[in-house]
């Protein structure tokens, strides 16, 4: 019973999971993977943001530059070290993670706007950064020579393995989301989250708990970037760090219901859903990031816990599946 | 007797504002202080430099034989420091017994989550909050509020006990529960320190007083005392007439 409590949170979005997971191999159509491969890579991603947002309290709205730095150093050790996917994947999660115990140090003493403010400053300094450094070939970036998918049985089934790949990273994430939402360190994030001086006042030593959340959500992020180039081909600069991508996470995470392991994996599949549907559209194809900033301000608005806190207000009995 | 705190000449300044000035005193263990004062005397900036949120210019504190003075608040709760707000700080979007699990943890026990369970259903008994255990804290009435948050403060096991102005806000039958709640934590033998309005409660309940004003410690000495040093009348009450009607009233 106590075991069921413990991990009842963890079934719906494992199973959500493992469904776009197997999705593609029972249908065999590489569209779909494709389109699976998006939603699973955009659940790794805010289920990191997750942490640092739902959980501690933090507005990131620069949270895309742990994938862009993370993704440029992986395929620089790809290509220039010659090492193994598997090693540039823990390469850039490690960079990512580093960055941010740096970035959060530095940082995470500002509170609410400020702290807001300098995370897109930093996502803008490190592109233009990136776009002067000779190493990783500055505004051309990195291209991987073709002859590297060689390696993981050629280019189509390097494409099925990033696919499961990402399947097992969205998974990481949503363990790690869990863990973190279920532990002492997160129960201290929260209470970070509810009263930052009350938190401290109880004995939270906030700035390591926030420099160690933000480390936690700036990993996977960083993996899924060396994935997410390495299937690509190359990274460029504007690939790296799209701000916009950075403002999607909030919504997918917002929509789906901030501070919850569910909600963030049910925004990104909403999210992804709708701009699949946008972005092919013949009216919405140019506007679909409009359509976004729109749903951002309706959510606010109108249901600032997201779906899945709304849910958990109206309907108590389902609070502990809809952890 | 050993001394749990020691002020020793602590002094605080906000800009061209004496907040605290030479605040002296000794506070033994198992004892209860009393600590009165007009508005704006200092007493919750007294508070806050024990407790590290604004460390003081001058002088020492001196906390468990160690000098604290320039700690963090997250330090000291760790060395067995606990307070509660004038102003209620509850953890809106977490539960009650969520809220008294952080005090449990993160006080100076440090206990996992499923020991800081326990403890905090028993803290909430305490304080008689038990049926409210589920609850998110936003939930709560005012009077609810200040038990959480002393159920908080008292989940960490703290040595010393800063209570800032518990009964403030509170209605005849809610004071008399907390004023037995008070006796009761120091029958564990936990040290207090309590800022009080109410002055039937405050001599009532305390075993010695500190009176400030503007600042400056005017006054120490034992309740009886306190309320016949003419000192204490002319700066606090004002009137010394005014200082017997208002030990009448309740």
């Amino acid at each position: 019973m106590k075991l069921w409590h413990r991990y009842s949170g963890l079934i719906l979005p494992i199973l959500v999971v493992a469904a776009l997971a197997i999705w593609p191999t029972i249908t065999g159509k590489a569209a779909n993977r494709e389109s699976a491969f998006t939603i699973l890579k955009a659940v790794a991603l805010a289920s990191s943001l997750n942490i640092l947002l739902g959980y501690t309290g933090y507005v990131s709205f620069g949270h895309i530059v742990f994938y862009g730095f993370g993704g440029y150093v992986g395929l620089y050790l790809l290509t220039e070290q010659e090492w193994s996917l598997w090693n540039a994947m823990l390469a850039g999660g490690l960079a990512s993670g580093i960055l941010a115990f740096l970035l959060g140090t530095a940082i995470l003493r500002l509170r609410g706007a400020y702290f807001a403010l300098a995370t897109i400053g930093i996502n803008e300094a490190m592109k233009a950064f990136i776009n002067n450094f000779d190493l990783f070939g500055g505004p051309t970036g990195i291209t991987l020579n073709f002859s590297v998918y060689k390696l993981y049985g050629g280019a189509a089934q390097a494409l099925q393995t990033s696919f499961y790949i990402a399947a097992g990273l969205a998974f990481l994430a949503i363990l790690l989301s869990h863990f973190v939402r279920t532990s002492k360190f997160g129960l201290g994030l929260l209470a970070i989250r509810e009263n930052e001086d009350a938190a401290e006042v109880m004995g939270v030593f906030a700035p390591n708990a926030k420099t160690w959340a933000y480390v936690f959500s700036a990993i996977i992020p960083g993996m899924i970037g060396v994935l997410f180039f390495f299937k690509n081909g190359n990274v460029e600069p504007h690939d790296a760090f799209p701000l916009h991508a950075s403002i999607e996470l909030l919504v997918m995470v917002m929509l789906g219901g901030q501070g919850t392991v569910l909600g963030p994996i049910l925004g990104a599949f909403a999210y992804q859903g709708m701009r699949g549907y946008l972005v092919t559209s013949d009216f919405f194809k140019d506007i679909q990031l409009s359509v976004s900033g729109a749903l951002l301000l309706m959510i606010v608005l109108f249901i600032p816990a997201g779906a899945i806190g709304w849910l958990r207000h109206r309907v108590p009995t389902l609070r502990r599946v809809l952890a | 007797m050993t001394i749990l705190l020691s002020l020793q000449g602590v002094s605080k300044r906000f800009g061209g504002l004496q907040a605290l000035m030479n605040v002296t005193f000794d506070l033994p263990q198992g004892q209860i202080l009393g600590l009165i004062g007009p508005n704006g005397a200092g007493k919750t900036t007294l508070f806050n430099a024990i407790n590290g949120v604004y460390p003081p210019e001058g002088g020492r504190i001196i906390f468990r034989d160690k000098d604290v003075t320039r700690f963090k608040p997250y330090q000291l709760a760790k060395m067995g420091m606990a307070r509660t707000h004038q102003i209620v700080r509850p953890l809106n979007e977490l539960s009650v017994r969520e809220n008294v699990m952080v005090g449990a943890c993160f006080g100076h026990e440090s206990q996992n989550l499923g020991n800081a369970a326990k403890i905090a259903d028993e803290v909430l008994e305490f304080v008689g909050l038990t049926t409210r255990a589920d609850q998110l804290a936003s939930s709560l009435n005012v009077a609810q509020k200040k038990r959480l948050e002393m159920a908080r403060a008292l989940a960490a096991h703290p040595y010393l006990l800063l209570l800032d102005e518990v009964l403030a806000g509170l209605n005849h039958s809610e004071i008399d529960g907390m004023i037995q709640t008070v006796l009761k934590i120091r029958e564990q033998g936990i040290t207090i320190i309590m800022i009080e309005h109410l002055m039937k409660a405050v001599m009532n309940v305390s075993d010695r007083i500190v009176v400030l004003d503007y600042g400056q410690q005017i006054a120490e000495g034992n309740p009886e005392a306190i309320t016949k040093d003419p000192k204490v009348i002319e700066a606090y009450l004002g009137d010394p007439r005014l200082a017997d009607q208002l030990l009448e009233e309740d």
